[in-house]
């Protein structure tokens, strides 16, 4: 079991208000990415989970058990840190088997158990070394292997990929995916890179100040994002947002079009501009355009390796399918029940 | 990129390091090779440095005269027990200041050190009453007390210091994994301060053994340590300056000697953290 429910919790740092009351639920066996800019709490959310602090308001349950005072060795929880917090004095093997340690198995049984986390997590080779000795994805499975020995209620993960190159990290990214298909246990995981978010979760909360912006599944939050906010932090490229005249004729304040919901061609199209930037990435390729008329910069993806480069002119075309509008409080506007009012190109807006 | 320096400027430098040190170490040298004269050698004008008789008489009689090991085993005790007492009180006052500050931490560091500017004379009347009335004059535990009480505020600003370097993540880790305060402290905090903690003990083992205020104000015979042994043969007519000698580098030789052995830590341990 690995329930994980937020019951207004509130957590002020002096006067400072950093997580208004907050609700959450994280289901039993979830994969919970929370993501945010820099600043938006959502590590001291993580922290107010593991009890590394204390809320200032509000209740946390685990299993429907009331654990908000609960010291973080109670809460049933391990904890992945951002710079491992491997202990530099113990050997992998030590650090494996700290957390059994200290809670008394004997010493067969902290064996029994090291060896197994080993054995899942391809470490068996530098049980004895100690982590100076270690590379970063090593350390990094060592942190995981003394969280997993502990066999928890849930893991809390703090960026735990940021430290390590980006080679390893999408490596490393595989294999917390596939640990966590093989354990079924619930996991936590906050991070501010969105790739990270999109590619482990089952549902991605975005924080923004310390309040939830919108929870859905990354499929939800990639196609209908509920403001501006969350359309803007998803998706890379970030989406193109366009106000003024373009979006009024699709009755919005704003519209966002995603870089590849936006066809490029060299003889015609809506918006003319000038390829300032082109980006070519192999599978794809990713145009700055400027000078359109319509925003700064137009961002479009399309597929292959196309004959681009910078100078060229082009014209963009945004697929009418896939835009989404907004007000002026940046709330996304809900598909129209009559088509017929918006330009040809663009009738049947989808929010799906 | 490193600094080119020129052959001249090396031996230079090299010949006033050497007269600096040569010039810092000249007592220590004087005493000792005067603790091997005769006390008419050692007293001639103009003083013979090298070619002086070599006798170990001196230090025969030093021992015939007085205990020497029982001093020396009153440093030990003094030097050693205040030090561990100094770390039981230093260690949770360091932890609470490095992991726990509040808003006066830094101010209360720095009050705790300055009463070590305060002259040890101004506070002789009180601390010997005190002791005195509490029957504690010329006992090694009295002793013990006081000197661990004048070396707690430098026991603490070093481990402050070093607890400091301790990344306050893995302390949470370990707070995670189930360890209570102490065994967070026993089996993480310490273990990883660990130089620090060894310079902190031999500085403080070192300033102990060379105390010689409270050592000679608050002890007679029973708790006497080395410094006392030293000031027994001190004379104003200066009739005893071989013997004097000769107890002199009898005293500070154990110190020396434990120096020596762990100047690479004692250096390690002063410059922890300074570099990362």
């Amino acid at each position: 079991m690995g329930q994980v429910t937020l019951d207004k919790v509130r957590k002020n740092f002096g006067a400072a208000e950093i997580i208004p009351p907050l609700d959450l639920r994280v289901e039993n066996g979830e994969f919970l990415v929370l993501v945010g800019p820099s600043g938006c709490g959502k590590s001291t959310l993580l922290r107010l989970i593991a009890g590394l602090e204390e809320v200032t308001s509000g209740r946390i349950y685990i299993d429907g058990q009331d654990v908000t005072d609960f010291p973080p060795a109670r809460r049933r929880l391990a904890m992945v840190f951002q710079s491992y917090a491997l202990y530099p004095h113990m050997t992998a093997r030590e650090n494996i088997a700290f957390p059994l340690r200290m809670a008394g198995l004997d010493r067969d049984e902290q064996n029994r158990r090291v060896e197994q986390a080993a054995q899942v997590l391809n470490l068996a080779d530098c049980l004895d070394r100690r982590p100076a000795q270690l590379s970063g994805g090593q350390r990094q499975r060592v942190a995981i292997g003394r969280a997993i020995v502990r066999e928890p209620a849930a893991f809390l993960f703090d960026e735990p990929l940021s430290n390590l190159d980006a080679a390893l990290r999408v490596g490393m990214r595989l294999e917390l995916a596939e640990l966590h298909a093989r354990l079924k246990t619930t996991m936590i995981y906050v991070t501010h890179d969105q790739t990270e978010a999109m590619t482990l979760a089952d549902r991605i909360v975005v924080l923004r100040a310390g309040r939830i912006e919108q929870i859905g599944s990354p499929q939800e939050l990639y196609r209908t994002p509920q403001n501006l906010f969350v359309a803007a932090f998803i998706g890379s490229p970030s989406i193109n947002l366009i106000g003024g005249d373009a979006a009024r004729q699709y009755s919005a304040h704003t519209i966002g079009i995603r870089p590849e919901h936006v066809a490029v061609a060299t003889g015609h199209g809506i918006w003319r501009g000038v390829v300032t930037v082109a980006e070519h990435l192999g599978s794809d390729t990713v145009l700055h355009v400027h000078d359109t008329g319509v925003a700064d910069a137009v961002t479009a993806r399309v597929s292959g390796d196309v004959p681009v480069r910078s100078g060229d002119t082009v014209y963009l075309t945004p697929n009418g399918d896939c835009i989404h509008r907004f007000d002026e409080e940046g709330c996304r506007i809900p598909p129209p029940r009559n088509p017929s009012r918006l330009p040809e190109h663009s009738k049947d807006v989808c929010d799906t | 990129m490193a600094r080119r320096v020129s052959r001249r400027h090396k031996w230079t430098t090299t010949i006033l390091a050497w007269s600096v040190a040569m010039l810092i170490f000249f007592p220590v040298l004087w005493t000792v090779q005067t603790s091997f004269k005769t006390e008419a050698q050692a007293i001639a004008d103009p003083s013979r440095f090298f070619d002086a008789a070599w006798t170990l008489e001196n230090y025969v009689t030093v021992q015939q005269r007085s205990d020497y090991f029982r001093h020396f085993w009153n440093s030990v005790v003094l030097s050693v027990g205040s030090t561990a007492a100094g770390l039981i009180m230093a260690v949770p006052a360091a932890w609470a200041m490095a992991f726990v500050p509040g808003r006066r931490t830094k101010s209360l560091l720095l009050w705790m050190l300055s009463t070590r500017m305060m002259p040890a004379v101004g506070a002789l009347v009180p601390v010997y009453l005190i002791v005195r009335d509490v029957g504690l004059l010329d006992t090694r535990l009295g002793l013990v007390l006081v000197l661990m009480l004048g070396n707690l505020p430098i026991i603490i600003w070093m481990l402050y210091t070093y607890f400091r370097e301790v990344p306050s993540e893995i302390l949470e880790a370990a707070r995670m994994d189930g360890a209570s305060l102490i065994a967070e402290v026993r089996t993480v905090l310490l273990p990883m301060a660990l130089p620090g903690l060894a310079s902190t003990c031999l500085l403080n083992i070192i300033l102990t053994w060379n105390e010689a205020f409270w050592t000679l104000n608050l002890t007679a015979v029973n708790a006497a340590p080395l410094t006392a042994f030293i000031a027994s043969y001190s004379s104003p007519e200066g009739l005893f300056y071989a013997k004097l000698s000769a107890a002199s580098t009898m005293a500070i030789a154990p110190i020396l000697v434990l120096g020596w052995i762990s100047q690479k830590q004692l250096v390690r341990g002063l410059t922890f953290g300074a570099v990362k």
